[in-house]
């Protein structure tokens, strides 16, 4: 190993970045397994569907559709996955981002329905139920004690079935899904600015994936460049010392989770604004976004850039399930790969504190046997004089 | 009224066998969240034995079947908690993270395995769903006019094993010792890793025996797409609500599983027909009450000192 090398290895962003394609390159190799296990024939092509998703069209005009249509859901998923890392950030598992996206649907979803609203005034109330949700995790935890995770879960199932409640009154009279936002209301729909010229005129590509991404790089900024950023990082830390320098530790919890509640809901307003998907009011499991958000966040090495990427990777596979030959494969293998990326994901500190313990040791290594030449030099020096 | 009763029972069972090994698991010092992916593997493997019983073996009397359902569920859990325990105890991963990742994993792995065996058999069938209507009936008795089930029975051995395991044995009482303070199990003479283990291991078994008995609660099928609804988790708040000790658990399982039960069976009381609410209300009702319970006992809790930090040797 040469010096070049190692320096690149002590790297903490190089080192992210090599455990996350090693989680990546693992869940595919599994996956991989899983598919040979079932149906040792297709299994080959089945990976490689999964992995091309769009790509498998060969017509480049029908491709850059189907990609607009990934980066569609990319947006959502992007900011579930920030809320994940926010508050992971400050030493906060926000499990309950799932059911700050569903809340944040159904309120956007009946204020564009109900109400009629405009795209933008349904977008701030989808964050804003969204917020509250958060909100109440955090008085929870602060005030009265309550795991943030099992609070999370709680309120995971309840906003689901709050949610199908109040969007039973706007749903089709023939199907349990709600009426198409662009049917009922267009003003609900959010613009595309042309975006849609890019992508072969696919109408679901809109002004949400830029501001998502200018969100991702806005979160970087308020964790790395402000001061409540790292106050609430000092939070995360240690709680206790956060308290002893004067940090309201308390607030720092809620203030925290109506963060992460507020970026889950706004991700859901993205996505169901644009009418790509309806919401199923008799849906008996809570939306998958909200966990996928913990696969992006941890993928993306716990950094709001990173997730950018993870967050694509993450939609792309899952997207690409839809590929697989029906006859022999379900599109689940997605979803069983990307959670054995979250396993995987859970080893990488170790790996990363074994790399560096590795590079320590080999560095004590060469500077003893420097200087015992050194040494050795020395006493030859000495001895030659006597 | 009977109806409910039954329910409330079932599901009872269910929170108090799952809650026991969240029990048993924090008592050793790890905090196993990942129970809810662990009830859906075993019951994943208590389902595919009856399929099969009722496929191939059709003659099989009822005390084969309970046997064989009961064993290879809580052996489906075990296999599958190690995920857990190599994770949490040997290579020290995010007790969080791991368990999140199992619950996901769990879920999306039985539907693979339940689409695959049905494609498999019938290129038509791309249902997740088992089918077990035949040999369930192995598994009840009558007692009067109440319709008991055996795995109730099983749930007051298990509650028996607990309380006797964890307060009247030497194993019990070193393993919470490395539930609260590791190091000074290890200083006299404890293995820390070799407890947690069984820790772990013991909350597999008790979660995927929890996992079949929540599946064959009153439907005759299950679609695997479906987990168990957050179930894992009601049973950790079943557990914090019982401060982490058996006999208060059995108690906070049957108030749980009560408001479980009612939705289940709220169309037979006049009473509550003609309140007329959305059958989501009922659905929610038991997550409602657990946050309610939760705010209210959370202050004081009693959990193990030591939970959820790995354990490392080498640390002062």
């Amino acid at each position: 190993m040469n010096l070049k090398m190692r320096t690149l290895l002590k790297n903490n962003a190089f080192q992210a970045i090599l455990s996350s394609l090693l989680c990546i390159l693992g869940g595919l190799i599994i996956g991989f397994i899983v598919l040979l296990f079932i149906n040792p024939g297709g299994a080959w092509e089945g990976i490689t569907d999964l992995i091309k998703n769009f790509m498998n069209y060969d017509n480049s005009k029908v491709a850059i559709k189907y990609f607009g249509s990934t980066l569609v859901k990319t947006a959502p998923l992007l900011m579930c996955s920030l809320s994940i890392l926010f508050c992971y950030k400050v030493g906060l598992f926000n499990i309950g981002a799932a059911g700050q996206y569903g809340l944040g649907a159904g309120i956007a979803l009946y204020a564009a329905l109900a109400w009629g609203m405009p795209w933008w005034i349904c977008m701030i109330l989808g964050t804003l139920a969204g917020g509250i949700l958060g909100l109440l995790s955090g008085v929870l935890k602060a005030y009265c004690n309550v795991n943030e995770v099992i609070s999370g879960i709680m309120l995971n199932w309840i906003s689901l079935y709050g949610v199908n409640i109040l969007l039973t009154g706007v749903k089709e009279s023939t199907s349990p899904y709600t009426i198409s936002v662009s049917g009922a209301n267009k003003s609900a729909i959010i613009p595309t600015l042309g975006l849609d010229k890019l992508f072969n005129n696919n109408q679901y590509v809109t002004l949400a994936v830029p501001l998502a991404i200018i969100i991702a790089v806005a979160i970087w900024v308020l964790l790395e460049k402000t001061k409540l950023g790292y106050e609430l990082k000092a939070t995360g830390n240690n709680k206790n010392a956060a308290k002893y320098c004067g940090m309201a530790e308390k607030r720092n919890i809620i203030l925290t989770l109506i963060i992460g509640g507020a970026l889950a809901g706004l991700g859901a307003a993205m996505f169901y604004l644009t009418g790509y998907e309806q919401w199923n009011c008799s849906a008996s499991s809570v939306p998958t976004m909200g966990f996928n958000g913990i696969s992006a966040a941890f993928l993306g090495g716990l950094n709001p850039i990173g997730s950018i990427f993870s967050s694509f990777f993450i939609q792309h596979i899952t997207m690409g399930g839809a590929y697989l030959d029906k006859t022999m494969y379900c599109a689940q293998i997605s979803d069983l790969i990307s959670a054995i990326i979250i396993y995987l994901c859970g080893f990488v500190l170790f790996l990363r504190y074994m790399m560096n313990i590795r590079i320590a040791r080999k560095e004590e290594k060469e500077a003893l046997a420097a200087k015992s030449i050194s040494d050795d030099a020395e006493n030859n020096k000495e001895g030659g004089e006597a | 009224m009977t109806l409910l009763i039954e329910y409330t029972l079932l599901y009872a069972s269910v929170l108090i066998l799952v809650a026991l090994g969240g029990c048993f698991s924090e008592h050793s010092g790890v905090i196993n969240l990942g129970l809810e992916g662990i009830m859906v593997i075993g019951a994943l493997g208590g389902a595919l034995t009856m399929s099969t019983i009722a496929q191939s073996f059709p003659g099989a009397s009822a005390l084969v079947i309970v046997l064989s359902v009961i064993l290879i569920s809580m052996l489906f859990g075990v296999v599958y908690s190690s995920l857990l325990a190599v994770a949490c105890i040997n290579f020290k991963g995010d007790q969080t993270i791991v368990g999140t990742a199992i619950n996901i994993l769990g879920t999306a792995a039985a539907t693979v395995i339940v689409k695959a065996i049905n494609t498999a058999a019938n290129p038509n069938n791309v249902s997740s769903v088992v089918k077990y209507i035949q040999p369930k009936k192995a598994f009840l008795f009558h007692v009067g006019d109440f319709e008991l089930n055996w795995f109730m029975v099983v749930t007051l051995i298990a509650l028996a094993f607990a309380y006797i395991t964890l307060y009247k044995t030497k194993f019990g009482l070193r393993m919470m010792a490395c539930g609260e303070h590791p190091q000074a199990a290890d200083s006299v003479g404890i293995n820390v890793y070799k407890m947690r283990w069984a820790g772990v291991l013991i909350s597999g078994a008790l979660g995927g025996l929890g996992g079949i008995v929540y599946i064959t609660a009153g439907v005759s099928e299950w679609k695997f797409e479906y987990g168990v609804a957050g179930f894992g988790f009601l049973a950790l708040a079943v557990m914090i609500f019982g401060q982490w000790k058996p006999q208060r658990i059995a108690l906070a399982a049957l108030l749980f599983g009560l408001f479980r039960a009612l939705s289940n069976v709220y169309t037979g009381f006049d009473f509550m027909v003609a309140l007329n609410l959305p059958s989501g209300v009922y659905n929610m009702m038991p997550y409602i009450i657990s946050l309610i319970v939760l705010a209210l006992t959370s202050k004081k809790s009693r959990a193990p000192k030591a939970e959820g930090i790995p354990y490392d040797k080498g640390q002062r």
